[in-house]
């Protein structure tokens, strides 16, 4: 890792679209450069003053078809650019739908990571070379931004709201992570390495670990458990009630609030509706959910939410344990 | 015109400390803003040089971490909004746009010393949140992190931006009225000098965007001072919401500090090339274009906050918008240039390497404008290489030739041609070896404000900090010549370069009214060659 390079690693699908934009870029850019710097050189010297005798003035090169056409090249060339980084931009924006979700929490000065399986990580991340990945991210704290530069990806990691991330990752080996977004003191230590694994030596690491931090258990388990703990069972049973609305399904549905507005249910709506619930009431049901702000860590609140988001409704569901275990909520 | 008058100008018209604090003179507070924002100026350079020796090596071991963020905190702060904001305006702009409009004083003299006192009494407040232990949230002061999250002087020097905000709507509003009507007879609209255009639209910007940062401070001040919750998410506040409001006003400010550098490269090109200015209305138009379009793409920096991707692209089309207007500039000048009579003494030598780093500034903006690519780049180093080629390859360039080419105007002296040369070439070189591998590391990914970093990336931050200290050389150099030409310069003659503008035809050093009589304009701006020289 610790040798000079003029240019890194490329290691993510994404990394070659962002390299061709770049040298395309560049290209332009040397181009318009050089033709700038040389006719600047060329005209000083055609042009410099030979002697002091005033110049027989020629007359004015003055062209208003030369300025339109300097104005509306450099125009449909950045236009081009504009299309071509935005297209990039949305292939970034869109995780696929087959993607792995890792749940990141960020905060001063470290990365904590945990797999769907359970696994926890700090400041390392290990993923299988070839399949998507979503990273789900919050901080606990300030601002921090995640950045892995041969995956050519970043996203700013915000208190109070989820940013999600995506990579699939072409090539074995290890990566640096890092935090792009100032965030105090030991900012610059607040890096890590991104491990990229053969599927089977993945498998392998992910059913290995020591130590029970590393084996905790699913994140979807836990939502479970605090879901029943904190009492959100009492008023939000699978059936629905007086008491409050059920929760099965509703991920990506979308709900008619009080107000009169609509909302799409994602992360964090729920994320909302836990910490701040009379921010956005739901149609028919009172404003009498309390707010759960201050008893919730982030990687808690992750949790109640990865739970919530794995409510099937009755019909769509096969034998799975999950949605069995998640009715038997609804009836305790 | 009257040779008895030559010796009584403004410099010698009165002595005395008084004379100067009280002064109502515009080209005396100018002097007064020269002297404060070149302090400034060499304070913030120590911070850059501290910053450069600690990058020398991976290991944060020159300072403490807490201390190196200090210092890029400061050093950004000290130099936006302590010299890069206040210079060519408040120095050049103040002593020059009445002499180029052919009109005794500003619109408002009063108003003009209290926007100086204003300036002094915002550096003070930054300079005791300094001398108190400094602060440490970067000149960005993102939430939540300057609200809740640093312990240090946060409030001291919120409070000293937002009281020096002031002098520059000031003089924003000082300079509009000034244009629209103290023009001296003749002077129409399109006859003024693209100096006066030029900070005719960074006023704009000032009068228009600095309430908002004051507003912004205000709003950080008092949820820090008091935990009103608009910006902490703990609070119910929003901490993007403080980017949308910060970089409302600091994406203009970039063109108020590159604004007015255009202005004088327009100016200094069309002099020593002898040339009228290629395409007048269009760098006029590109001027004004400027400032409006700069009000529509702060968004730009934020493509990694969460920010929906339709906004994103709006922001990332108007991005690449504004940069046809600055490439028209680039045209323009380059185009005035043919079948020019071209000498190359020291302030020309600064504009050409104006126009080739702000050409690679302008160009890797572009870079940072495509969606895409900024994902990987922002918040790197070559964001960090980016921005000084604007800033410092740009704005910079465009000051000390803009110092050099009305030096004798304002001191009635020369200053030495042969070191002048040196230190423009010095500045260019050791520039290009400070900043160019910066744009390599960011590629590479070297996250900036980094304390420490990998050792993949010594070798070319030791290429950096050998280009700062070349570049360093190539500052103290003028700053020795410059105060030695003083008292041993040649004494300069009214026109010294036979340029055009009124500016050049009354003494060196002007009288305290500027020109015995007022001037009646007869001609476009940059009528070369010159009929004949004339002193009014
Ligand atoms: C006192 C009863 C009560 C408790 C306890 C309660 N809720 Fe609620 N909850 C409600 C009511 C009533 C609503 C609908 C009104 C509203 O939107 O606030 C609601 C709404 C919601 C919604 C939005 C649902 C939708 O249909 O859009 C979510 C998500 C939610 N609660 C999650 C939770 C979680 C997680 C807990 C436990 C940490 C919890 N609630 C505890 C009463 C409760
Ligand atoms: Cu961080
Ligand atoms: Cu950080």
């Amino acid at each position: 890792m610790a040798k000079f390079s003029l240019f890194p690693e490329s290691a993510s699908t994404i990394a070659g679209q962002v390299d061709g934009l770049f040298f395309f870029m560049i290209a332009v850019s040397t181009f318009f450069g050089l033709l700038v710097a040389g006719l600047v050189v060329f005209l000083s010297i055609r042009y410099r003053r030979r002697s002091d005798a005033v110049a027989t003035d020629p007359p004015l090169l003055n062209s208003l078809r030369l300025e339109v056409a300097w104005t509306i090249i450099p125009f449909l060339i950045s236009m081009v650019m504009f299309y071509w980084g935005a297209s990039v931009y949305v292939t970034m924006a869109r995780p696929p739908d087959d993607a792995e979700e890792i749940f990141v929490v960020g905060k001063q000065w470290m990365w904590k990571l945990q797999h769907i399986e359970g696994r926890r990580e700090i400041n390392e991340l290990h993923v299988p070379v070839g399949q998507p990945i979503k990273l789900t991210m919050t901080s606990e704290d300030v601002i921090h931004s995640f950045y892995v530069p041969a995956f050519r990806i970043k996203a700013d990691v915000v208190p109070g709201r989820y940013n999600t991330l995506w990579f699939e990752a072409t090539k074995v080996g290890t990566y640096h992570l890092f935090c792009a977004e100032y965030c105090g003191t030991e900012h610059s230590k607040m890096i890590g390495s991104v491990y990229v694994m053969e599927p089977s030596d993945f498998q392998e690491w992910l059913s290995g670990g020591s130590g029970s931090a590393a084996r905790s258990a699913a994140p979807v388990e836990v939502g479970r458990t605090l879901f029943a703990e904190k009492g959100c069972v009492t008023c939000h049973k699978a059936e629905g009630s007086m008491m409050g609305p059920s929760l099965v399904g509703i991920f990506g549905s979308e709900r008619e609030l009080a107000a009169g507005t609509r909302v799409v249910v994602d992360e964090d709506y729920l994320r909302e509706s836990v910490l701040n619930p009379q921010a956005k009431i739901v149609a028919g049901y009172q404003p009498v959910m309390p707010t759960f702000a201050g008893q919730l860590d982030e990687e808690e609140l992750l949790a109640l939410v990865q739970y919530i988001k794995s409510l099937e409704p009755v019909d769509a569901r096969d034998e799975s344990a999950e949605a069995h275990a998640g009715q038997g909520e609804g009836n305790g | 015109m009257d040779r008895a008058e030559k010796a009584v100008d403004y410099l010698n018209a009165d002595y005395g400390v008084r004379s100067w604090l009280l002064t109502r003179d515009h080209k005396r507070i100018a002097i007064l803003y020269l002297l404060s924002i070149t302090v400034m100026f060499m304070l913030g350079s120590v911070f850059a040089v501290l910053i450069r020796l600690e990058l020398l090596t991976p290991a944060g071991d020159v300072v403490q971490a807490d201390t190196y963020n200090k210092l890029f905190t400061m050093h950004g702060i000290v130099m936006i909004f302590f010299f890069l904001v206040p210079s060519i305006p408040a120095v050049l702009g103040n002593f020059l746009l009445p002499l180029m409009i052919g009109a005794r004083d500003l619109a408002f003299p009063r108003l003009n010393l209290l926007s100086w006192y204003v300036y002094m009494v915002g550096a003070a407040f930054t300079l005791w949140a300094v001398i108190t232990g400094g602060v440490d949230t970067g000149w960005t002061f993102y939430t939540p992190y300057s609200t809740t999250a640093s312990h240090t002087n946060v409030l001291a020097t919120a409070v000293g931006i937002f009281i020096t905000g002031f002098s520059s709507i000031l003089t924003g509003v000082n300079f509009i009225v000034t244009i629209h009507t103290m023009r001296a007879p003749g002077m129409t609209w399109f006859r003024l000098p693209l100096f006066v255009w030029a900070h005719y639209a960074t006023s704009l910007i000032m009068i228009l965007g600095t309430p908002v940062i004051a507003i912004t401070i205000l709003m950080l001040g008092l949820e820090r001072a008091f935990g009103i919750g608009i910006f902490d998410p703990a609070l119910g506040g929003d901490p993007i919401l403080f980017q949308h409001l910060f970089w409302f006003y600091s994406h203009p400010a970039v063109y108020i500090m590159i604004l007015p550098s255009m202005g004088v490269v327009s100016e200094i090109i069309t002099c020593f090339a002898r040339r009228r200015i290629f395409g007048y209305s269009f760098i006029a138009a590109s001027s004004l274009a400027i400032a409006v379009f700069g009000f529509l793409v702060w968004g730009h920096h934020m493509f990694t906050s969460t920010q929906s991707v339709y906004a994103a692209m709006v922001f990332s089309v108007l991005s690449f918008a504004v940069a046809v207007p600055s490439a028209v500039k680039v045209f323009n000048w380059t185009a005035t240039l043919y079948r020019g009579s071209i000498t190359f003494e020291a302030p020309m030598l600064f504009a050409l390497g104006f126009i080739g780093l702000f050409t690679i500034g302008g160009l890797t903006g572009l870079f940072l404008a495509a969606l895409g690519l900024d994902v990987h780049v922002h918040d790197t180093y070559f964001v960090v290489a980016h921005f000084h080629y604007i800033m410092v390859g740009g704005a910079l360039m465009g000051y000390l030739g803009a110092i050099h080419f009305w030096w004798p105007k304002m001191t009635g002296r020369m200053y030495p041609e042969a070191p002048a040369r040196i230190s423009a070439a010095l500045v260019f070189v050791g520039f290009n070896l400070t900043f160019f591998p910066q744009f390599i590391l960011g590629y590479l990914g070297m996250p900036r404000r980094y304390h420490a970093y990998p050792e993949e990336f010594q070798v070319l931050n030791v290429m950096s900090t050998t280009g700062a200290s070349i570049l360093g050389v190539g500052y103290l150099v003028p700053l020795c010549y410059l105060i030695w030409s003083l008292w041993r310069g040649r004494v300069a003659e009214a026109n010294p370069w036979g340029a055009a503008g009124l500016e050049w035809r009354t003494n060196s050093p002007p009288p305290t009214e500027n020109f015995a009589a007022t001037p009646i304009v007869e001609e476009e701006a940059y009528a070369y060659p010159l009929k004949e020289p004339e002193v009014v």
